[in-house]
């Protein structure tokens, strides 16, 4: 990795800006989960002409989908979700500001362009690392359609969560510069 | 005739879903261990490092290794001396995933296709069961994740095309797969009978150990043969770069069709978790 960077949220265009591929990034401060069906929902309101029900603007958004907490804990197992599902919302909330995604695997090249365009990144979570985690995040507080269970919108205050630029606000992209680089084909 | 009460089937559900959910097993670890020494990329050894942390957390905390986890899936051999008694065979395996993903504190992943409606507890679970000699009942549990299932596929080859065709055909699944399913992955490759044998097939491999080759010669050479291929594609752990993209990949194969060349590959992310017990 190149650098070890810490920020914490909001994010500004300067922030973001300043981000390289495969830089080591710790969050600190609010994040937001969302996966699949409230994806749908929020776009769904934006269509409607209707608020959401959260200010996306300089956030970032958490694709995962918790485990369940036991007693005492604030989360349950809580590693990212693959990406590419939520490839067709994505755009319209980086145009409206959102500044980062955090997931796992690739995004659509729609994707790519609209961070390039409006200044935002994908960041990449250890897949499968749910439970070392769930150790960044402190306070969870469901802030919308608690209905969908794991996928409720949620609020977590995080402390050095640690992910890693996978694209950045050049069009850069580590999966591919990295598969090149060790690739022996 | 051995009689097997129902309530005994719904507790060894229960415990082997909490048991795979928690505690990966030592073949797997052993796998990190490997690549955490060998991998070239200095990116690829430190995300191995944390998985092998994960997995101590996960295991010391009695939490899941990953909140996803998975559809209950169970692959059964019932002893046809064996009688089972008190109930719904298939109920009692419902309940014990309904306890084990409650009282595990497991997430619940079913859900409606159409609606997406959560069934709320993970069940109906996916039995796959056999009749097989003896008065014992030998339940193996996977717990199976949707990212990699989603990077599974089934193809109906020509059978022109060979074996070269069906290692093309495997190493070309795992690199357009790329960063999606979780690697370093385990491929389950199932080769032969009909469409839907051929799948489930592709599931069953992925119950060997790592390391553990098919009895074939020649068929745990081409295992060998693709896994090389695979980890000279450079997509590494988490698809950051690197020499470790599969820990391992099992071939199971059985005649088919004159006319046909069923294949289906299944992924497994890393978090390959399954376990098993004897009643």
């Amino acid at each position: 990795m190149s650098n070890k960077i810490e920020l914490t949220t909001p994010l500004s265009t300067e922030d973001v800006e300043n981000l390289n591929i495969g830089d080591k990034v710790f969050l600190n401060g609010i994040i937001y989960t969302g996966r699949d069906a409230a994806h749908k929902r929020l776009i769904d309101l934006l269509n409607e002409g209707k608020e959401l029900p959260i200010d996306v603007k300089g956030q970032i958004i958490y694709y995962v989908g918790p485990s369940p907490a036991k007693p005492g804990k604030p989360i349950g197992s809580a590693g990212p979700t693959t990406s590419y599902r939520m490839d067709a919302y994505a755009p319209k909330l980086i145009e409206l500001g959102m500044k980062g995604m955090i997931g796992k695997g690739n995004r659509a090249s729609e994707v790519i362009e609209a961070m390039k365009k409006y200044k935002a990144v994908y960041l990449g979570a250890t897949g499968g690392a749910g439970a070392l985690i769930a150790k960044s995040i402190k306070k969870a507080e469901i802030v919308a359609y608690e209905d969908l269970g794991p996928e409720a919108i949620r609020k977590l205050e995080v402390e050095d969560f640690p992910v890693v630029v996978i694209n950045d606000t050049k069009g850069n992209d580590l999966y591919v510069e990295g598969a090149n680089k060790y690739s022996k084909e | 005739m051995r009689e097997v009460h129902t309530d005994e089937i719904t507790k060894v559900v229960r415990d082997l879903f909490m048991d795979a959910n928690c505690n990966l097993g030592e073949d797997v670890l052993a796998a990190f261990d490997h690549a955490i020494e060998k991998d070239e990329s200095p990116v690829a050894r430190e995300v191995m490092k944390e998985l092998k942390e994960n997995a101590r957390i996960a295991r010391e905390e009695n939490s899941p290794i990953c909140q996803d986890t998975g559809l209950a899936v169970l692959f059964i051999e019932l002893g046809q001396d064996v009688h089972i008694v008190g109930g719904d065979f298939k109920d009692a395996i419902n309940e014990g995933v309904r306890q084990g993903y409650k009282e595990g504190y497991l997430r619940k992943s079913a859900c409606d296709p159409f609606s997406r409606k959560n069934t709320g507890d993970n069940t109906p679970a996916i039995i796959h069961l056999e009749i097989v000699p003896g008065d014992k009942v030998k339940i193996m549990a996977v717990p199976k994740g949707g990212g990699a299932e989603n990077m599974s596929r089934v193809n109906m080859l020509t059978p022109a095309v060979g074996v070269d065709g069906v290692k093309d055909f495997v190493v070309n699944r795992v690199k357009e797969s790329g960063s999606n399913p979780c690697p370093p992955t385990v491929i389950g490759v199932g080769i032969g009978g009909t469409f839907e044998r051929s799948a489930l097939l592709a599931k069953k491999a992925l119950l060997r150990k790592i390391g553990e080759r098919n009895p074939d010669p020649e068929i745990a050479k081409a295992e060998e043969e693709v896994l090389e291929r695979i980890n000279k594609l450079g997509i590494g752990p988490m698809g950051y770069g690197g020499n470790t993209t599969s820990l391992d990949v099992f071939f199971e194969v059985e005649p088919c069709h004159i006319a046909s060349l069923p294949l289906a590959v299944n992924i497994q992310c890393h978090a390959s978790r399954h376990k098993e017990a004897i009643i």
